[in-house]
């Protein structure tokens, strides 16, 4: 340790450089999630103060924006929409998820495994408006045969897109949290007699906890964040969710295929970023529980 | 104490370069929009998402026809184009709606031009159903208690059919994102402009895309342009009123304005349109270029 050069006189200048370079780009994330939060709420702040009716919006669920005499602005069934697709959605992928991920990482053999690991990072490769066309043709034919609906963009149809694409997410990162589980763990439970399985469930689960967490969160936030699949194979329709055949429309989706041809600065246009300001809020209040959890956890 | 020097010059030296190149692009981008003296002049043209193709198809044509004038095409939606007209940003703006009196003006405020309109084509909505659905006729009155607020029709029953490919019998009413111009141009048709849609349809993205959900849906009702019709769906015939003649949608009957929903589809210039612009819109109101409108599904202004 002593031999290390005295850090204020010798050091090259090019560190000096590097090292300035390399906190501008940790400052940088501080300075862009600000500035998109300071952009979103500065385009919609005057109607969210000024005339929008913050209890209708939040608890009608009639979505008028473009009426000519009667606009309306309640998004009770986008906000459903977007937390049923994902509750289901999660329903699906975790499981699913955590399973592929301990199969990769405690039963695989290496090759196995690299096939398994590449397989997987090209699913998480395939851009989502390829997952929504496959909803749209391919999942609504299935599923009016499957179930005898009379058509397939449901939220159903949505939940399964969204599983396939967070999946690929929890499996890569519930996979590295389950791989930093030390072996001597599982050295040491093997050697008090412990089975596959007890090694699985009792040790590796536990130990891995805060990292598949992680996985789980992710995975949900690229679902409630996901915006093309879910506009093309939800239907796309204002509706209250009563079952997975419901068809559904999410608040992603209403920003995406609204705000195209809005125009700018008025009423509309503004509500749509009040939409934005509350996915921010949605994700911030999940990011918030995550922490929580995350701390509880360690604490106990 | 060096140390800090240092990184106090190198921080001037980074915000220094980065204002420069502000002020770099700000520049340069101003000084695009002003220069057109080359010999070579270029068309910018912009607007509605209906007619990007037909806009696309016209532009492609005519670099075989004219070998000085260029076009330039983008879509972004008929509100996109004229607010570019209002800029002044665009020679040619496509709107599949006319201008509201706002616009025009907007514009002859900040441009000191009135914009001047060119029918250039019909667009004729059709009504799709799925191929095996029975019914071929429908009203206009009928189709808003489908699709209008509170509408009485729910079931297939109702409009007198037995649709028997559709096990609940209920309509399942298809239509567009709700500020897409031919929703505007729908509802207006079937309900004027004191009541809306119901909510519950489903509101797809675009005009194809509608009739692929209605060539897989038995139970479907949709609406989307007439050159967008393939082989899963069926067109219905469509009347005023129940005791007016039903119209089928097609070239003769929008010509001749018995379909009852087409609509003209429009380009607007900044004034009396001078030199290259002149040219091209008069190229594109000759029979070589409404033939390309017919070629794209429109509907062109006379039968060749």
């Amino acid at each position: 340790m002593n031999k290390q050069p005295n850090k204020t006189s010798n050091r090259p200048f090019s560190e000096t450089i590097i090292e300035l370079f390399i906190r501008l780009c940790g400052i940088s994330s501080i300075i862009f999630v600000f500035g998109i939060f300071f952009f979103v709420f500065k385009e919609g702040a005057s109607f969210l103060f000024n005339g929008l009716n913050i209890w209708e919006f939040l608890t009608s669920e009639e979505w008028y924006p473009t009426s000519l005499n009667n606009k309306r602005y309640g998004t009770l069934a986008l906000i459903l929409g977007t937390f049923s697709v994902t509750t289901l959605a999660m329903l699906m992928a975790v499981p699913f998820g955590l399973g592929a991920a301990i199969f990769v990482s405690e039963f695989c053999s290496p090759k196995l495994r690299e096939t398994f690991k590449i397989v997987i990072e090209f699913l998480a490769a395939i851009p989502s408006v390829v997952w929504g066309f496959i909803g749209l043709t391919l999942m609504n034919q299935l599923i009016i045969l499957v179930f005898n609906a009379p058509i397939g963009l449901t939220m159903l149809n949505g939940s399964i897109m969204l599983a396939l694409m967070s999946v690929p997410i929890i499996v890569s990162i519930a996979e590295d949290a389950l791989k930093a589980v030390p072996d001597s763990y599982r050295e040491a439970a093997e050697a008090l007699g412990a089975t596959k399985w007890q090694v699985i469930y009792r040790v590796l689960l536990p130990a891995a906890k805060n990292g598949l967490l992680a996985a789980v969160l992710l995975g949900a936030a690229r679902s409630i964040g996901e915006t093309m699949a879910v506009l093309m194979a939800t239907g796309h329709s204002v509706n209250i969710p009563t079952s997975p055949l419901s068809w559904i429309r999410t608040l992603t989706a209403t920003i995406a295929a609204e705000l195209g041809e809005v125009a700018r600065g008025g009423e509309h246009y503004q509500v749509l970023f009040i939409i934005g300001i509350l996915l921010f809020t949605i994700t911030f209040i999940v990011n918030l529980i995550a922490d929580l959890v995350i701390k509880g956890i360690r604490q106990s | 104490m060096y140390q800090k020097k240092h990184v106090i010059i190198l921080l001037n030296l980074l915000l220094f370069t980065f204002t420069t190149f502000l002020i770099g692009c700000s520049s340069n981008s101003q000084g695009d929009s002003g220069s057109s003296n080359t010999k070579r002049s270029i068309i910018k043209n912009k607007g509605s998402d209906t007619m990007v193709n037909l806009a696309q198809a016209w532009a492609e044509e005519y670099t075989e026809v004219s070998a000085t004038i260029s076009v330039e095409v983008s879509g972004g939606g008929s509100g996109t184009g004229v607010a570019a007209l209002i800029n002044g940003t665009v020679d040619i703006a496509n709107c599949s709606r006319q201008i509201k009196e706002k616009e025009k003006q907007q514009a002859i405020e900040n441009t000191g031009k009135e914009p001047i309109e060119f029918i250039v084509g019909y667009d004729a909505l059709a009504v799709y159903v799925h191929k095996d659905n029975p019914i071929t006729q429908v009203t206009i009155s009928q189709l808003a208690e489908i699709y209008g607020e509170n509408g009485k029709i729910m079931k297939w029953d109702q409009l007198g059919v037995a649709n028997s490919g559709c096990k609940s019998d209920k309509i399942i009413r298809i239509s567009r994102q709700s500020n897409s111009g031919t929703f505007f141009y729908f509802r207006e048709a079937l309900l004027g402009k004191n009541r809306d849609f119901e909510l519950g349809s489903l509101d797809l993205h675009g005009s194809k895309d509608v009739v692929e959900v209605v060539g897989r849906t038995p139970c479907s009702i949709g609406y989307s342009g007439m050159g967008y019709a393939t082989d899963h769906v069926k067109m219905l015939e469509v009347a005023i009123d129940y005791n007016a003649p039903y119209y089928a949608p097609n070239l003769d009957n929008v010509i001749a304005k018995t379909y009852p929903i087409a609509r003209p589809l429009y380009m607007y210039s900044l004034g009396e349109p001078d030199g290259a612009a002149k040219v091209y819109l008069d190229w594109i109101l000759s029979d070589e270029g409404q033939k390309i409108v017919e070629k794209l599904g429109f509907v062109p202004l006379t039968k060749n």
